[in-house]
C-alpha cells in the first residue's frame, strides 16, 4: 500500500517532529510512505478567508503531487476536510481520486489499517476534539446530536499503555483557533483558547493532545504565556511513543 | 403594481424546484398515552395535578382548598354551586380580578403536559390568561401521547381561537431564574378524572 | 442597531470584563445543556429535524402558492391581510391602522421582525408610545437597548442592574435585585398597560397555509394578554413563516422549545384563526429582502429558520462576544447569514465572526447548514469587494508563495531564521497573535529538510 504523506505547511515549518512521528507510525503499521517534496499547502488559509478563487494553483500542485497514491494521509483533520470538500483541478479525475482517498491519520488507522497500536505514554492526557475533524470528517460523535457516542482518536489513545485519558466538562467545544480568525478576532479567539485550557487544567492533565496541530499551536501559545507546566502533543507523537 | 403583486412575483421568480412534502406517517404511529408521564411532566412545568374519580370529587377539593378565594368563575355547569357561571357575556377586562377560573380541556398531551382548550371552553379568550389561578378539568380518556396524536384528534376542527397551555405563566428573563406568574396565572391545577 | 464598529472591535470591548464574559458564557452554556437533556428524551429527534427541514424546503419551493392560499383562507376567516415589500411599508401599515383608530398607545409582544424593521423608533417619531410586554424586552426597552438574543432579550443583564433599572423607572425599592420580586413589579406595571391599550401587536411563530390561522408561542402569556384585551390585533410576520398544514405544527412545536430552552413546549401555543367578536385582526406579510434571499441558492435555506436561538446558545463566539457585538437585530450564527442579504457593506464582518466549528448546524432544528453558509458568504463578500484591500494583497501574496514549491521552501527557511534570530520582529504588539499568546518555536530544520537528509533515496 503506497501512502502519500501530506504534511500541512505550518507542521512542516514549525512542528517537524509531528510529521516525523506520523511517518514513523505509518511505517510501523506496515505502509510504504512517500512524502512528495513539491507539496506546499491545501489552500485553506485563503479559502476560509473568502479567497477560495485564489487557490487554483495550489489545487493543481496538490493534484500533481498526490494523484498517484493509493491513499493520502494527513495528520490534520482540518486540512483533510478542506481537500475533501474543495479540491478541484483541471485533472478532475485526479482530484476526485484524492478527495475519495484522503484520510486524517487517526481515521486511516481505525478504518483502513485496522491495526492495534503499540505505544507507551504514562501520562494524564486530555483530548482536544478539533472541530473540522469531528464535525466535518466525523471522526468522533458530536455532542449536539442524539446519536451513539464514539471517537476514533480516543479509541487509539485507549490502547496506549500507561495513558490516562480525562473526561472534560465540555468535551467538544471549539478552541477558537479558526484560521485567520485567531488574529482578526483576537479577543474572542484567545478567550476561547483560555477556556479550553482551563477545562484541561482543571482536570489535572499533563498533556493536551489532538488530531490537529493548529488548535494545539493556539493552546500552546496560551499555555506558554501562562507559564503553565502543561504541554501539548500531537496524537501522532503519542501513538508513536515507545 | 401593488406590494402584494410585487412580492408574489419576486417569490415566484426566486423559489426553487418542487420538492415533495416528507412522509410523516412514522410520527403518527400510535403510542400509548401514559397518565403517569403526563402527571410527572405537569408537575415539572410548575402545575399541580389531582387524580380524581368524578366531578363530585373535583367539587369537594375546590371547596376545601379554594373556598376563601373571592372571585371564582367556571364554564362547567356541574360546578355552578361553587363558582360563578354568569360571566359569559362579560367585557374581557372585567375578568381582571378573577382569582380562579375553572375550565374544561379537550385534550391533554403526555409528552409535554399541555392541555388544549378552544374558545368554547375559554368562553372569553382571555380567561385562562388573565385569571390569577387556572384549574383545568380533564378526563383521562382525553390524554394522548404526543403532539402528533394531538393534531390527529384536532384534525380540521373549527375554532376561532385555541391554545395549548402548559403550566402556569412563567419567565426566566432575569438571570435565568424561573419565576411563575409572569403575566398570567401564577398557579395551575389539573384535575384528571380517571 | 447600526454601528461603525465591527464585530471584532465590539467583541474586544465585551472581553475587557473577563468575569462577566465567563458569566455570560456559562449562562448560555447551561441553556445549551438543558437543550441537550430535552432532546435526548426523544429517540426520534434526528428524524424530526429531518422532517422539519424537508417540510420547510417544500415551503420554499411553493412559497408563492402557500402565500396565496394563506391569504385566501385568512380573509375567509375574517382577518385583514396586508403586504409589505420592505420595513418602511410594514411600519407605515402599522401606523395607518393606529391612525385609523385614533390610537397613540399600544402594546407589543416579542417580534424580531419589528426589531428588524425598527418599528419602535419609527412609531416614536410619529408620536406613538409602544410598550414591549415580554419581560426581557421591557427591560432592554427601559435601558434603551435592542435585545441581545432573540429568545432571551436581556441575557446580558445582571439582576442587580435590572434592580437599579426598575428602581429608576418603576419605583421599586433601591437595592432589591430578587428576580421574583422584580418580575412581580413588572407584572403590575404591565398589567395596567394590557388593560388600557386598545391595540396589540404580536409576532407570528407559524402561519398555516391550509387554514389561514397563525400560532404565537410565549411563556409569559403576554401575547395573549395583549391580543385578547385589545380592540385591534396586528400580527406581523415574515413571509417565510408559513407551513403547509396544521398537522405540521406537531413537528415544529416539538422542536421549537426543546431547542430554545429545553422546555418540552412553551407555556402558551396560541392558535389565532378568527378575530374575537367585535375585534379587528390584521396580518402584515413582510418581504424585506426575503424574496432576494430565496433567490440565492447557496443561502435560501437560511429562510427555514424558526427563531429558536439554539445556534446562539451553542456558539462559542456568541457566548464570548455578546449579542450586541453583531450589531444587527438577529445576532449569532443565524444572524450572520441573514444580515449580509440585507446590506453586504454594513454586515461584511459578520460571516467572519466564526471559527466555522459547525456546532450551530448540528443544533439547528431545521438543519440549516449555517457554518457552510458562513463560508460561502465569505466568498461572496470577497468577490463583491467588501474586504479591506490590504487583506486581499496579503492573500494574493500568500497564494503565490504557496503555489510555488521553491518560493514556499525559501520563504519558510527565511521566516524561521528571522524568528530565531530577530524574535522582536514577530513578538511585538503589532502582531495580534503575540498579544496574549507565545509564538511557536521556529525549528532549525523543517520536516522537508529532515526528510531530504534522512529519508529521500
Amino acid at each position: 500500500m503506497r501512502v502519500g504523506l501530506f504534511v500541512p505547511c505550518y507542521v512542516d515549518q514549525f512542528y517537524p517532529q509531528v510529521a516525523i512521528a506520523t511517518l514513523q507510525l505509518l511505517e510501523k503499521l506496515g505502509c510504504e510512505v512517500v512524502f512528495p517534496t513539491r507539496q506546499t499547502c491545501c489552500g485553506q488559509p485563503m479559502a476560509n478567508s473568502g479567497y477560495e478563487h485564489l487557490t487554483g494553483d495550489c489545487n493543481e500542485l496538490f493534484v500533481d503531487n498526490f494523484k498517484e497514491f493509493d491513499y493520502i494521509v494527513c495528520p490534520s483533520g482540518s486540512c483533510t476536510l478542506h481537500i475533501k470538500d474543495h479540491l478541484h483541478a483541471q485533472d478532475e479525475g485526479g482530484a476526485q481520486h484524492i478527495r475519495k482517498r484522503i484520510y486524517e491519520l487517526t481515521e486511516f488507522i481505525t478504518d483502513v489499517l485496522k491495526q492495534p497500536i503499540k505505544a507507551t505514554f504514562p501520562h494524564r492526557v486530555g483530548m482536544h476534539q478539533s472541530c473540522h475533524g469531528q464535525r466535518g470528517l466525523h471522526i468522533s460523535q458530536m455532542s449536539e446530536l442524539v446519536a451513539a457516542p464514539f471517537s476514533k482518536p480516543e479509541s487509539l489513545l485507549q490502547q496506549v499503555s500507561g495513558l490516562e485519558l480525562v473526561t472534560l466538562d465540555r468535551k467538544d467545544e471549539c478552541c477558537g483557533f479558526g484560521g485567520t480568525f485567531c488574529v482578526f478576532e483576537e479577543a474572542v479567539s484567545v478567550k476561547m483558547g483560555k477556556d479550553r485550557v482551563s477545562d484541561h487544567v482543571k482536570h489535572g492533565v499533563e498533556y493536551i493532545t489532538g488530531a490537529d496541530m493548529s488548535c494545539l499551536m493556539h493552546l500552546e501559545g496560551i499555555l506558554k504565556r501562562q507559564n503553565s507546566p502543561v504541554r501539548v502533543k500531537h496524537i501522532a507523537e503519542i501513538l508513536n511513543a515507545e | 403594481m401593488s406590494a402584494r403583486e410585487r412580492i408574489l412575483a419576486a417569490v415566484k421568480n426566486s423559489q426553487p424546484e418542487h420538492t415533495p412534502l416528507p412522509d410523516i406517517a412514522f410520527l403518527k404511529e400510535p403510542v400509548l398515552a401514559s397518565k403517569e408521564q403526563f402527571a410527572t411532566i405537569v408537575q415539572a412545568i410548575g402545575a399541580t395535578i389531582f387524580f380524581v374519580k368524578d366531578i363530585t370529587e373535583v367539587k369537594e377539593i375546590l371547596q376545601e382548598k379554594f373556598q376563601q378565594l373571592p372571585r371564582k368563575i367556571t364554564s362547567i355547569a356541574a360546578l355552578a354551586g361553587i363558582a360563578d357561571v354568569n360571566w359569559i357575556a362579560a367585557d374581557p377586562h372585567s375578568l381582571e380580578n378573577v382569582d380562579l377560573a375553572i375550565l374544561d380541556a379537550r385534550l391533554g398531551v403526555c409528552e409535554n403536559g399541555a392541555v388544549w382548550l378552544t374558545e368554547n371552553e375559554m368562553v372569553q379568550r382571555v380567561t385562562p390568561f388573565i385569571a390569577d389561578s387556572l384549574a383545568i378539568v380533564l378526563t383521562a380518556d382525553k390524554l394522548v401521547a404526543t403532539m402528533h396524536a394531538a393534531y390527529e384528534v384536532i384534525g380540521d376542527s373549527q375554532y376561532g381561537f385555541a391554545s395549548f397551555i402548559a403550566g402556569p405563566s412563567k419567565t426566566a428573563d432575569i438571570e435565568q431564574s424561573l419565576v411563575l406568574g409572569a403575566h398570567g396565572p401564577r398557579n395551575m391545577f389539573i384535575f384528571l378524572i380517571h | 442597531m447600526h454601528s461603525d464598529k465591527t464585530h471584532s472591535e465590539l467583541a474586544e470591548k465585551f472581553n475587557i470584563d473577563e468575569p462577566r464574559v465567563n458569566w455570560h458564557d456559562e449562562t448560555l452554556w447551561w441553556i445549551r445543556q438543558k437543550r441537550d437533556k430535552a432532546v435526548w428524551q426523544l429517540p426520534e429527534w434526528e428524524s424530526l429535524r429531518e422532517a422539519a427541514s424537508q417540510i420547510k424546503h417544500n415551503v420554499l419551493a411553493h412559497l408563492s402558492e402557500y402565500l396565496e392560499a394563506f391569504e385566501r383562507n385568512a380573509i375567509a376567516n375574517g382577518i385583514t391581510v396586508h403586504w409589505a415589500a420592505d420595513a418602511k411599508e410594514h411600519n407605515e401599515i402599522v401606523y395607518s391602522l393606529l391612525q385609523k383608530h385614533g390610537i397613540t398607545q399600544m402594546v407589543k409582544s416579542k417580534s424580531m421582525l419589528t426589531e428588524e424593521c425598527h418599528l419602535n423608533d419609527y412609531l416614536a417619531e410619529h408620536g406613538v408610545e409602544v410598550i414591549d410586554t415580554d419581560l426581557g424586552e421591557r427591560i432592554v426597552q427601559l435601558a434603551k437597548e435592542p435585545p441581545s438574543h432573540i429568545v432571551l432579550p436581556c441575557i446580558h443583564w445582571k439582576k442587580e442592574e435590572i434592580g437599579e433599572l426598575f428602581h429608576k423607572y418603576l419605583g421599586t425599592p433601591e437595592g432589591n435585585a430578587d428576580p421574583q420580586f422584580l418580575t412581580h413589579a413588572a407584572r403590575l406595571h404591565l398589567r395596567e398597560k394590557f388593560l388600557t391599550r386598545k391595540l396589540a401587536l404580536t409576532g407570528v411563530n407559524f402561519a398555516i397555509a391550509e387554514t389561514g390561522e397563525f400560532v404565537v408561542c410565549t411563556n409569559e402569556g403576554n401575547a395573549d394578554m395583549g391580543a385578547h384585551l385589545a380592540d385591534v390585533h396586528i400580527a406581523s410576520m415574515g413571509i417565510e413563516k408559513l407551513i403547509p398544514k396544521r398537522e405540521h405544527l406537531g413537528i415544529f412545536l416539538r422542536l421549537l422549545t426543546r431547542s430554545a430552552t429545553g422546555q418540552p413546549i412553551t407555556t402558551y401555543s396560541s392558535h389565532f384563526k378568527q378575530p374575537r367578536k367585535g375585534q379587528e385582526m390584521h396580518i402584515v406579510l413582510v418581504d424585506n429582502g426575503r424574496s432576494v434571499q430565496l433567490g440565492r441558492e447557496a443561502f435560501r435555506n437560511s429562510l427555514k429558520c424558526i427563531r429558536c436561538g439554539a445556534c446562539m446558545n451553542t456558539c462559542p463566539v456568541y457566548r464570548r462576544s455578546g449579542g450586541h457585538s453583531y450589531h444587527t437585530a438577529v445576532a449569532g450564527p443565524i444572524g450572520s447569514i441573514l444580515a449580509p442579504n440585507l446590506d453586504m457593506k454594513q454586515y461584511a464582518d459578520l460571516p467572519f465572526a466564526s471559527t466555522l466549528c459547525g456546532s450551530c448546524s448540528n443544533v439547528c432544528p431545521v438543519k440549516i447548514d449555517i457554518h457552510d453558509q458562513l463560508y460561502k458568504w465569505r466568498q461572496v463578500l470577497v468577490q463583491d469587494g467588501y474586504t479591506p484591500k490590504a487583506k486581499t494583497l496579503a492573500m494574493k501574496a500568500m497564494a503565490t508563495t504557496l503555489s510555488k514549491p521553491g518560493m514556499y521552501k525559501s520563504a519558510g527557511k527565511v521566516g524561521r531564521w528571522m524568528i530565531r534570530k530577530v524574535p522582536g520582529l514577530v513578538n511585538n504588539k503589532l502582531n495580534p497573535w503575540y498579544k496574549q499568546r507565545e509564538m511557536p518555536e521556529a525549528p532549525k530544520q523543517s520536516f522537508r529538510e529532515w526528510y531530504a537528509q534522512n529519508k529521500k533515496k
